[in-house]
């Protein structure tokens, strides 16, 4: 009761001409403490209440959804914006103020929001009138249709359409009119979209029940008792939640019941020491029950007689059953476009995968394509490819010119440590290709270790430019995010790239006849040490750009490598070495496989995992070269 | 509680006056340090090892203990889970350590127990774990589920309403228990089988575009769908990537993450994140003087500004001023009459409360919500009462008739239905 | 002409066997429960567990060394062995405690009920209280010790059969057996496969039966057991690769073509030769976890298998007594390192922390060791004992691999 009073004196203090608001001055008043502590489940009278005081109550709500209000020492509200505090009541300037920040949680703020929103429609600014209808339309109202219904035509065609929608699906879940909610369920029928179906399946949402008689409900079908869907065991547990049945006497309540009527060192005649076998536990059991000690528990023969006596139904919560045909109907049109859209996402996803897998084991591809040498150290190359992207980016604040540098001198960076590692390494292992396997993987702990102590064990951003983020939608259930599309392009690139560096270049016509016969090409005037150390160079150069495409979408740890390098091995060793499409091959196989391991069990992707290496193992033993087998004189050696 | 509190105060600088002149001559009393220095949980632990030595510094500076000074023992387990096992028992019988600060992984956690309950030694376990387990020989100074978890579910239920549950973890034992208690209790609570959708991936999993597709598409029945993430690590990063790049806010699908907290945001583009929420037991934004006082001397002692605190940080340093406390007044260090001591032990805590050691050796702690800001700080939203530590949660049936009172019963696995004790020694 | 035997006809067994007889004597020596207690438990752990892993070495060289198959997955059989008798080891404990408690119950449990409690109490922790199929034996030590052979011996023989029919070798098959321990791993780490997931299975220092003996005199016990079992593996390998089944074995594996042309049954030797390898790695893992007290999946993940191949490399491979050296030396070494005991190096403006820089150096070691000393340390015993390798230096005489080259011709 001060609060006001002090609040008064603090106004007439300013002596200014106040245009002040005494109806949200009662409301703040009275409720301090709810705005300051306010809960999503209660806040909303209090929101209406301060919406209802005026302008300066909305400019309030506003600005405590935007978590720009501080409340000070003695109770007063202020707006605090860029620096400079107002007072929310009067609209004065307060200068000097602290006010303690009130923090609303997302749940009160979309309360909030969703009370400004009915003014929003109708605001001149477009962008406010399409916030305002995602707000709607992420929680919508029965007043809210009211709203949009009475608000003045939408003049841009993309939010007309918006608001369209958004007043179907709102007509589906609040109209009065039944008449009206099938129309707008028709109306949109066999569409796919996420908020469609939201509106649908809460009508078509089903409970069970059993009853004697057909009851008086909106009945979606009746079941019969040992169908696949509904066994007796689901009969049995339905009647007893319902109470109709009395529960089956489990073991604990057996063993419980016996304990307790011990007497004299036995149970029902039967002796205390001998009840560690389950037909002594019966036999004692139904003693007592002869005795009359412990109530009869239900047995199987009350069961069939309680199934028998009832009838099993489901039955829909919405009591119109024209709006719940309408939806089915909807819905049955739709299903099999969805499957047929969850296939298609599926496919971008697999097809995604795929080509990151190919990214990254494209040059593994190469240097054992021409070597026929494994290097472990591959995947800290790609690993070195991110955290050159990661560099570039510390010193350059432009994303895209960032992206655009890093690229090359990732390129540039792991084509140099390859031939390093080519000319100090693998040369003087040639022919030994075990060893030059043990001798790359101590590079690779090295390489590690010493990101490590760079880099730090945490992980780094390497963040995306603006117009790489968000996804490519088709509706709502295929969708691929942009990265992964670049990431695709990208891999088809360096497919061309490769494709011609093979097929038209002077290299690549001597990296083949290397490939070929080392000894043949060598005769023929090409140095094929030379050769060697630029593939070697090459294939490292890919997997730096490999890394800074990884990068982007995952991130960036000196353990990056490692989680890619055991599925570059795979993808060459299925796809067969040698040839630039027996990864593409491999890399499809793998990215597919695992998807759709993935999709069959969703709650498990470590176990697609497994599968997916088992599957390999095995498929090795029956295809040991590959998918595209090597074919001629290279094969043999 | 204040006056028990500023006896206590004086009472030890009393005892820093008295015998501040002789500190520096006793015997030191060693503490050992359980950190993994190198492997992939060295970043964690790392800040621990120094928050231990920050601790033991400022004690040795007011004057050691019991007129002694304090020495750390560091070792390195190095992430390697039998490597935990060994190096506690060195530390027990070749250092001959009064105290152990140390572990940060469930798994860690389980590899030391069997040791120090044979050498009877004496553990202060700073992290936020499933539960179902009380040692003797374990102070656990992090969370229990019922200190993070089940209040960070309910405040998703009733303050962003949230209806349909997607629970998100890496595959090890922390999210399984975590999920498993968060799943009876959801149930208990009347939600449908149907709408809570479980998935586990394995640890630095990258690809997350299948997942994130399955949680969107969650949302078709018409219900609020909220995430709560038990992911670890560097997982996060592509999965908050991934939800961004499918065009999905904190307003449309939340994600209550218990293992995300500063300083696995320090350092990362947290644009992504921004309104995704964590519960903790703290947050470096908690505003209380002692919470200022502490970030200050971190900082300093760190030698570096952009350090940031965290949850562990603050259990870590409840611990060692709850040892502390208990060992004055024990009057010694042997393990015994410190465990003995301990309980009913009051530290105030740096969110501006106080943190009790129950005698189920866990604490009281309030639980606190945060919402991601910009900066990589939290906003927070929600702080409730401190909450006691249960060992054994309520919401399992097998675990509910389980109790855990080591002064009282002198048990740690007490089935309260058979009046008896299950087992005196953990289940490892 | 008259054989000598087999000991005489390779001297380094007694030796290494004299070495082994005077270490396990000096350590018992020194060990707090039987002697003078200079050498505390926890380093008799780490000498205990320094010789298990020994013995996988000496499996790995059979393999690598002797048979040419760098297998990269021989660590998933070491684990298989922890896992298979801390099953037994997990189970038997938790049996007592959980008897023990249900005894106080007015009404004696059923078998059933005895079982369900182990079940709740040994997978409480990760949610589950069923017993899984893969437990059905756990209860009793002989059918687990019987498993702890059969279980790695079959995977192996079911894998190399498949493995040598389709005449998968080389890189190919390393990447193949990496594989199977990455699969094996990752299947381990479910929590639905019943080994507890990430968790493993702890507390396996805890003998069953034997509370009242302290961890002290266990250890030493252990000790004992892994000297012997280093031991007899090492006589039994040397005696497998001497004679004639040993000149074939080390035949496929410097030209595998020739000799399955010389009508060998190559794939035959492989297989007994891979399987004999993979149950001796087992008995190791057997051994070695017992004395770690914790297995979990993280210890068959492909890494630890590179480093067993890694040690074999830098002892010198086709030489047991090098694998011996090298497991010793190395994993010694890196838990030296490791452990932050090593004094630090204080270069001007750095220091060098060897927690941080260990790897580095182990990795550019090993670098070296594979380009300058092929045959690892051992190869100093062999230039003692006056075998020198080829001068393989200077350019091919020839286009085609293995030609002479300048200096050979020379020569």
């Amino acid at each position: 009761m001060i609060r006001p009073l002090i609040a008064l004196l603090v106004a007439l203090c300013l002596a200014a001409p106040v245009a002040a608001n005494p109806a949200l001055e009662a409301v703040i008043a009275d409720n301090l403490e709810g705005i300051e502590k306010p809960s999503r489940r209660t806040v909303e009278p209090l929101v209406s209440r301060i919406a209802a005081t005026g302008p300066e109550g909305l400019e309030l709500l506003s600005a405590w959804a935007n978590r720009a209000l501080g409340v000070t020492e003695d109770g007063r509200l202020l707006i605090v914006e860029g620096g400079t505090a107002t007072d929310a009541v009067t609209g004065q300037p307060v200068p000097g103020a602290d006010p303690k920040m009130l923090r609303p949680n997302s749940g009160v703020r979309g309360v909030i929001e969703s009370a400004l929103v009915a003014g929003e429609i109708a605001s001149p600014d477009p962008a406010r009138r399409a916030a305002a209808l995602a707000s709607i339309a992420r929680d919508g109202t029965a007043e809210h249709l009211e709203a949009l219904r009475t608000a003045a035509p939408e003049q841009e065609p993309a939010l007309a359409a918006q608001r369209m929608r958004v007043t179907n699906l709102l007509a589906i879940r609040f109209d009065p009119d039944p008449a009206a909610r099938v129309a707008a369920i028709e109306g949109m029928a066999g569409d796919v979209g996420l908020d469609f179906r939201a509106a649908l399946n809460p009508l078509l949402a089903t409970t069970r029940i059993a009853a004697p008689a057909e009851p008086q409900a909106n009945i979606a079908r009746e079941l019969t008792v040992g169908d696949d869907d509904f066994p007796r065991e689901a009969a049995i547990a339905l009647l007893t939640t319902q109470g109709t049945l009395q529960p089956r006497l489990t073991p604990a309540d057996q063993r419980n019941a016996l304990a307790a009527n011990i007497v004299d060192g036995a149970v029902g005649g039967i002796p205390v020491a001998d009840l560690s076998d389950q037909a002594a536990r019966d036999r004692a059991y139904e003693a007592l029950e002869a005795a009359g000690t412990v109530s009869p528990a239900a047995t199987e023969a009350e069961a069939d007689a309680a199934i028998k006596a009832h009838r099993f139904f489901e039955t829909y919560a919405e009591p119109n059953s024209d709006v719940t045909d309408a939806a089915r109907a909807a819905q049955t049109r739709a299903q099999v476009r969805l499957a047929a859209m969850t296939g298609i996402d599926l496919g971008l996803d697999a097809l995604s995968l795929a080509s990151i897998y190919f990214l990254a084991a494209i040059g593994l591809a190469i240097t054992f394509g021409v070597m026929r040498v494994i290097n472990m150290a591959h995947g800290e190359f790609i690993m070195m490819g991110a955290y050159t992207g990661y560099a570039v980016q510390t010193m350059i604040a432009n994303r895209t010119l960032s992206l655009a540098v890093a690229l090359p001198l990732a390129f540039a960076v792991t084509f140099g440590a390859g031939v390093l590692l080519y000319r100090l390494v693998i040369r003087h292992l040639a022919n030994r290709p075990l060893e030059t396997l043990l001798a790359t993987f101590g590079v690779s702990i090295a390489l590690q270790q010493l990101a490590k102590n760079i880099f730090g064990t945490q992980a780094r951003p390497l963040t995306a430019p603006a117009w790489l983020e968000g996804a490519i939608t088709v509706n709502d259930v295929i969708s691929i995010s942009s990265i992964r599309v670049a990431i695709f392009v990208l891999a088809l690139l360096f497919l061309g790239l490769f494709l011609f560096i093979m097929k038209r270049t002077r290299l690549g016509l001597e990296v083949r006849a290397v490939t070929q016969n080392p000894g043949m090409a060598a005769s023929m005037g090409i140095n094929p040490d030379r050769i060697a150390m630029m593939t070697f160079g090459l294939g490292s150069g890919i997997a730096g750009i490999a890394g800074v495409a990884i990068g982007l979408f995952a991130q960036v740890t000196s353990e990056l490598g490692q989680q890619y390098i055991v599925q570059s091995f795979m993808t060459v060793v299925v796809g067969g070495v040698g040839t630039i499409w027996g990864t593409l091959a491999g890399a499809g196989l793998i990215g597919g496989l695992s998807k759709v391991i993935e999709f069959m069990n969703p709650a498990n992707t470590l176990a697609a995992q497994t599968f997916m290496i088992l599957f390999i193992i095995i498929f090795i033993q029956f295809r040991p070269r590959g998918i595209i087998p090597q074919r001629g004189r290279a094969a043999e050696a | 509680m204040m006056t028990k509190l500023s006896a206590m105060l004086a009472l030890t600088t009393a005892m820093a006056l008295a015998t501040g002149a002789m500190a520096q001559e006793g015997e030191p009393i060693k503490i050992g340090v359980l950190h993994s220095l190198s492997g992939t949980m060295a970043i964690s632990e790392t800040t621990l090892k120094d928050t231990v030595l920050m601790m033991v510094e400022q004690q040795n500076a007011k004057g050691g203990l019991l007129g002694r000074p304090l020495e750390a023992v560091v070792v390195d387990p190095a992430s390697d889970w039998p490597l935990f096992a060994e190096k506690a028992r060195e530390l027990l019988t070749v250092s001959e350590v009064d105290a152990i600060f140390g572990c940060w992984t469930s798994v860690s956690r389980k590899s030391v127990l069997p040791v120090i309950e044979e050498l009877n030694g004496l553990l202060f376990y700073p992290v936020q774990y499933e539960g179902e387990e009380s040692s003797k020989n374990v102070i656990y100074t992090g969370a229990a589920p019922n200190q993070q978890a089940i209040p960070a579910v309910d405040y998703m239920a009733e303050e962003l309403g949230v209806e349909k549950w997607a629970l998100l973890g890496t595959d090890y034992v922390y999210p399984r228990t975590t999920n498993n208690i968060l799943d009876a209790y959801l149930k208990g609570k009347g939600v449908a089988e149907g709408d809570i959708f479980v998935n586990y991936t394995p640890f630095g999993h990258s690809d997350w575009s299948k997942i994130v597709a399955d949680v969107v598409a969650l949302g078709a029945d018409g219900k609020k769908v909220g995430v709560v993430s038990t992911i670890n690590g560097d997982a996060n990063v592509g999965f908050y990537k991934e939800l961004a790049a499918a065009g999905v806010s904190a307003d449309d699908i939340p994600v209550m993450a218990f293992s995300v907290g500063e300083e696995e945001l320090a350092g990362l583009d947290t644009a992504n994140l921004v309104g995704h929420l964590a519960a903790w037991n703290y947050f470096q934004t908690a505003e209380s003087d002692a919470n200022t006082a502490f970030i200050e001397e971190w900082k300093k002692f760190i030698g570096d500004e952009d350090r940031v605190t965290n949850d562990p940080m603050e259990a870590t340093v409840i611990g060692f001023n709850a040892w502390v406390a208990a060992v004055e007044k024990a009057g010694t260090t042997d393990v015994d009459p410190v465990l003995d001591a301990i309980v009913g032990v009051e530290v105030p805590n740096l969110t501006g409360g106080t943190a009790t050691v129950l005698p189920n050796h866990h604490l009281t702690k309030p639980v606190l919500i945060g919402e991601i800001r910009e900066d990589g700080q939290f906003d927070i939203v929600s702080q409730t009462e401190p909450v006691p530590g249960d060992a054994w949660t309520d919401f399992l049936p097998e675990s509910a008739k389980l109790d855990a009172d080591w002064p009282g019963k002198d048990c740690g696995m007490f089935n309260t239905e058979t009046n008896s004790c299950v087992q005196v020694q953990s289940n490892y | 002409m008259t054989r000598q035997p087999f000991i005489l006809r390779n001297p380094s067994i007694l030796v290494v066997l004299a070495l082994l007889a005077v270490f396990t004597v000096t350590v018992t020596a020194l060990s707090q429960a039987y002697g003078s207690g200079t050498v505390p438990t926890s380093t008799v752990k780490v000498l205990g567990k320094t010789l298990c892993l020994a013995l996988a070495a000496v499996a790995m060289d059979l393999v690598w060394g002797y048979l040419g198959i760098l297998s990269l997955g021989q660590m998933a059989f070491f684990a298989l062995g922890g896992y298979l008798i801390g099953q037994w080891l997990m189970y038997a404990r938790t049996e007592g405690i959980v008897a023990a408690s249900l005894a106080q119950n007015p009404i004696p449990p059923t078998p059933a009920e005895l079982q369900e409690g182990v079940a709740n109490q040994i997978f409480g922790v990760v949610g589950s209280s069923d017993l899984p199929l893969a437990w059905s034996f756990a209860h009793s030590l002989p059918l687990q010790l019987l498993l702890v052979l059969a279980v790695p011996g079959l995977l192996a023989l079911a894998f190399g059969w498949l493995a040598f029919r389709s005449r998968v070798n080389g890189v190919y098959l390393s990447i193949l057996t990496q594989a199977m321990t990455l699969a094996l791993a990752l299947w381990l780490f479910q929590n639905d496969s019943g080994f507890r997931g990430n968790n493993g299975l702890s507390g396996l220092q805890n003998i069953p039966g034997l509370e009242a003996v302290d961890q002290a005199t266990l250890s030493v016990w252990f000790f004992w057991a892994s000297a012997l079992a280093l031991a007899l593996a090492y006589v039994l390998a040397a005696w497998v690769v001497s004679g004639k089944f040993g000149s074939v074995v080390r035949a496929i594996r410097d030209d595998e073509t020739r000799v399955r042309f010389l009508g060998y049954p190559v794939e035959g030797f492989k297989l007994v030769v891979f399987t004999l390898a993979a149950m001796i790695t087992a008995i190791a893992g057997a051994l070695y976890y017992p004395q770690a007290g914790i297995i979990n999946p993280a210890e068959l993940m492909p890494i630890a298998s590179i480093y067993l191949a890694v040690w074999v490399a830098i002892g010198g491979r086709g030489r047991l007594y090098g694998a011996i050296i090298g497991a010793v030396v190395v994993s010694l070494l890196s838990s030296w390192f490791t452990g932050g005991r090593a004094p630090s190096i204080h270069l001007p403006g750095y220091t060098v922390n060897w927690v941080d820089w260990w790897q580095v150096a182990l990795g550019i070691s090993f670098v070296l060791v594979t380009l300058f000393a092929p045959k690892g340390i051992a190869g100093i015993f062999d230039r003692l004992s006056g075998i020198l390798p080829p001068q393989r230096h200077g350019r091919d005489l020839g286009p085609d691999q293995g030609a002479l080259q300048e200096q050979e011709a020379k020569a």
